[in-house]
């Protein structure tokens, strides 16, 4: 076999990244070879996942629900192979390639190979720890039918209704090379090396099957996924997703989350799955930034110290939407963006956001090219997103400062059992 | 070219170890299991192995300098003569891994610190129950698929060579005669002679750089000849430029004559293995994908997909000729080799105009550039384990 993403022999043959570099570094001169001679090393031990590691294998995939690391790269893919066979094996190659690294261990498990062949990984994340690496896969509607509308891989007549390119919205400008995408991976870990490393790997994996179409680093989540975290903040300066769905909310993740069995009978292949939203959304970031802070926090509906619901009291306080200031105007505005996206607005459903703040340089007038990187779990995006961004782009007051510039939409299927692989319901 | 592009280094030919296949496999369950790891501890006077026995199939010998002196790893067949497998220029302090399927017999390892001599030498079994009658054929035949596809390499270089000495001197009559009609027409179809060998061509390290530069790579004060040089007089950019003479088109014409020359005279003393074949043909692929696919290699004549073409012939070459090892080693590869260059060559068809020749780069769309750029993507990744499976 020469594929350099296959499963290692024995899963246990656990040597970490770290312990890889110890093992070298141990009165030898660190060099490449040096590395080589350490892979070399390799013994089948029952090393426990690393600290640091989230589990890879589960009812559910890794990413969603985990408590939101600190980086993103996310990935979208066009599949170039017409092979339904090869296409089933790029997502054998994937599962084993993510599951090593998700564990902290290079592609390919550390398997010594010959000095005159390329290395199976690429080697950037040796040394460094799993860094609570999560990679979520997702199918996009391009994956069941191409733009003529022919069944690509056999699998249409298994494809979500609710799986198809998002509308059009009020001022949205979308690229299409920043959209779309036959599959997707959102790769989150706390070290950006560590989710490049992995987003490299599976696109080298993917060459000659799949070639990347769009990618996207953030580097500062601006969700909490858990109790745990506190809210982080936004490129407006405010605290963001407050009222985020958490993990620990079990009955509303389950409610908003997590695809049932009966939602679709025609994709019970997704069930257990979600499906991911993403959008690219550009602020107007020098703009924003002259906006006095009386206009800022009225648009967005808290204040920027605390995070607190203009209506009063503090960050987690409810917001009142009925209550009146002495010009007889709600207190939390009409256009206020918490007012807009709030589920008391939107027929009571909610959604996990999972959001990234992004800057992609600048461009050529001087601008900072940054922004939301938008990434949103939901059971049906008919309900839960498609209404209420809708309402936002016509009527939020925030719109004046935001840009919609990517879009794109994916089923994402549910976790991996052991032996298995990513999304082998939906090819069974 | 590119000025970076490492040289396809074109030593004398090693003597090819025979036996040892390139395995890495990471599924394989061949010979019985996953492979197993024999340390080799080299120093100055030592040579210790952790085991002196194993069981057939993929061996790893990782192999550590804890000596004062550059080492060397060999493991020879029974005879102590016959070289199953090496490594060589391990650093003191470095490791390196030796990866090996190894068929049941007896053998001998010998740690070479200083490089010189016959070695600290032991002796090693290997158990198991496959046939070493019919593995000692095998390596036979592949001892004889291996020379001849060195041969064989060795005469295509040659013969490309010689296409393109007759071509360029054509190409340079009618350039000096002021024929730049006919000179337009022959410059591409010249020069897919260098294109499939630019990696030999490119090893020589005087002339490359005379005979390929781009105006872009030039270095401040270095003067530009060449191929490149006169593509720009034949296809001038409209404004700021001032056509060469009469006396400047003869000299930069007769120089690229005689470093053509040059180069055909050296290129009979060249002799190939396996490995700079195997080499050579992902360096071809390199150069597509970093040259060739973007358009920059011809910036005036936008002739790119003749080169284009070219390179893949030279890579498809040169992987044919080693595929009767190959399909010993490593069928799968092999295979999925061959379905990536048909696939590729059909996307290039797309773009032919007549029996020989290709619409210019600028005709392209970004969309049909990207199908090209992702068809040499998917080529080029399985081509470079090519090497590893068969030099081995």
């Amino acid at each position: 076999m020469s594929d350099p993403a296959a499963p290692p022999p024995h899963d246990r043959r656990g040597l970490s990244r770290r312990r890889l570099l110890g093992y070298a570094g141990a009165g030898a001169a660190v060099g490449a070879a040096g590395f080589a001679g350490g892979m070399g090393t390799a013994r089948a031990t029952d090393t426990p996942p690393a600290a640091g590691a989230y589990a890879f294998h589960g009812r559910h995939q890794a990413g969603i629900v985990s408590p939101a690391q600190d980086r993103l790269h996310f990935a979208a893919f066009d599949v170039t192979t017409t092979s339904r066979a090869e296409l089933v094996m790029l997502l054998k190659s994937w599962t084993a390639a993510a599951a090593a690294m998700s564990r902290g261990l290079p592609v390919g498990g550390g398997t010594p190979l010959p000095y005159d062949s390329p290395p199976a990984d690429t080697g950037e994340a040796l040394g460094l720890p799993p860094s609570r690496l999560t990679l979520t896969f997702g199918f996009g509607p391009g994956l069941f039918r191409d733009a003529n509308g022919h069944d690509r891989f056999g699998i249409d007549h298994r494809r979500p209704k609710a799986l198809r390119t998002l509308p059009h919205f009020p001022a949205d400008n979308l690229k299409p090379e920043r959209s779309g995408g036959d599959l997707c991976v959102q790769a989150c870990a706390d070290d950006p090396q560590v989710a490049v490393h992995a987003i490299r790997n599976l696109s080298r994996i993917a060459f000659g099957s799949a070639a990347l179409r769009w990618s996207q680093l953030g580097f500062g989540r601006t969700s909490s996924t858990s109790t745990s975290q506190a809210t982080p903040r936004n490129l407006f300066g405010f605290k963001d997703g407050t009222d985020n769905l958490k993990a620990e909310e079990g009955s509303a993740v389950d409610r908003f989350v997590w695809v049932a069995p009966e939602d679709d009978p025609a994709a019970r292949w997704l069930s257990d799955g979600s499906y991911l939203v993403a959008r690219r959304i550009n602020m107007a970031i020098e703009p924003w930034d002259r906006t006095a802070l009386s206009e800022q926090e009225r648009l967005i509906g808290r204040d920027r110290a605390h995070g607190a619901p203009l209506s009063g009291g503090s960050e987690h306080t409810a917001p009142s939407f009925s209550t009146r200031g002495s010009d007889g105007k709600p207190l939390m505005a009409m256009d206020s963006h918490v007012r807009l996206a709030h589920p008391s607005h939107n027929d009571g459903v909610r959604m996990l956001r999972r959001g990234y703040n992004f800057t992609d340089g600048n461009d050529e007038l001087g601008r900072l090219d940054a922004g939301l990187f938008f990434i949103a779990y939901v059971r049906d995006p008919d309900r839960q997103y498609i209404p209420m961004q809708t309402r936002l782009s016509q009527r939020d007051g925030l719109m004046e400062y935001l840009q919609h510039t990517g879009s794109a939409l994916f089923a994402v299927p549910p976790g991996v059992r052991r032996g298995g692989f990513v999304g082998e319901a939906l090819f069974a | 070219m590119k000025p970076t592009t490492p040289a396809l280094a074109l030593a004398i030919a090693l003597a090819l170890p025979a036996l040892a296949a390139c395995t890495h496999n990471t599924t394989s369950a061949k010979g019985g299991g996953g492979e197993r790891t024999i340390s080799v501890t080299s120093t100055d006077d030592s040579c210790t192995l952790s085991t002196d026995t194993a069981p057939a199939g993929n061996l790893v010998y990782q192999v550590q300098n804890k000596g004062s002196r550059v080492t060397e790893f060999y493991l020879y067949a029974e005879d102590g003569l016959r070289i199953v497998g090496e490594v060589e220029n391990v650093g003191p302090g470095l490791s390196r891994d030796l990866v090996l399927n190894v068929p049941p017999g007896s053998y001998v390892p010998a740690c070479k610190p200083g490089m010189a001599g016959k070695g600290i030498r032991s002796d090693f079994t290997v158990t198991g129950s496959q046939q070493t009658g019919r593995q000692g054929a095998v390596a036979g035949a592949t001892r004889r698929q291996v020379e001849t596809a060195n041969r064989q390499y060795g005469s295509y270089v040659r013969d490309q060579t010689e296409q393109l000495i007759a071509g360029t001197r054509r190409f340079v009559a009618a350039y000096k005669a002021g024929n730049d009609d006919l000179a337009r027409s022959l410059y591409a179809r010249t020069r897919v002679h260098w294109e499939r060998i630019e990696p030999v061509a490119e090893s020589f390290g005087d002339l490359d750089p005379r005979m390929d530069l781009r105006e872009a790579d030039l270095a401040q004060g270095q003067r530009w000849t060449g191929w490149h040089r006169i593509e720009k007089d034949l296809w001038p950019p409209s404004k700021g430029y001032r056509a060469l003479s009469q006396r400047q088109r003869a000299t930069y014409a007769d120089r690229l004559l005689a470093d053509t020359e040059t180069l055909a005279a050296r290129v009979p003393k060249l002799r190939f293995t396996v490995d700079q074949i195997g080499n050579g043909a992902k360096s071809l692929l390199d150069e597509v994908a970093t040259g060739k696919v973007t358009g920059e290699e011809e910036a005036w004549s936008h002739t790119d997909l003749y080169d284009f073409q070219a390179n893949v012939d030279g890579a498809r070459v040169a992987f044919e000729g080693l595929k009767p090892v190959l399909s010993h080693k490593d069928p799968v590869l092999e295979r999925q080799i061959a379905r990536r260059f048909a696939a590729l060559q059909r996307l290039l068809d797309r773009y032919r105009v007549g029996k020989d020749g290709f619409v210019s780069y600028t005709d392209l769309s970004t969309s049909q550039v990207r199908a090209l750029s992702d068809a040499v993507n998917a080529l080029s990744e399985p081509l470079s384990r090519l090497t590893a499976a068969v030099a081995l």
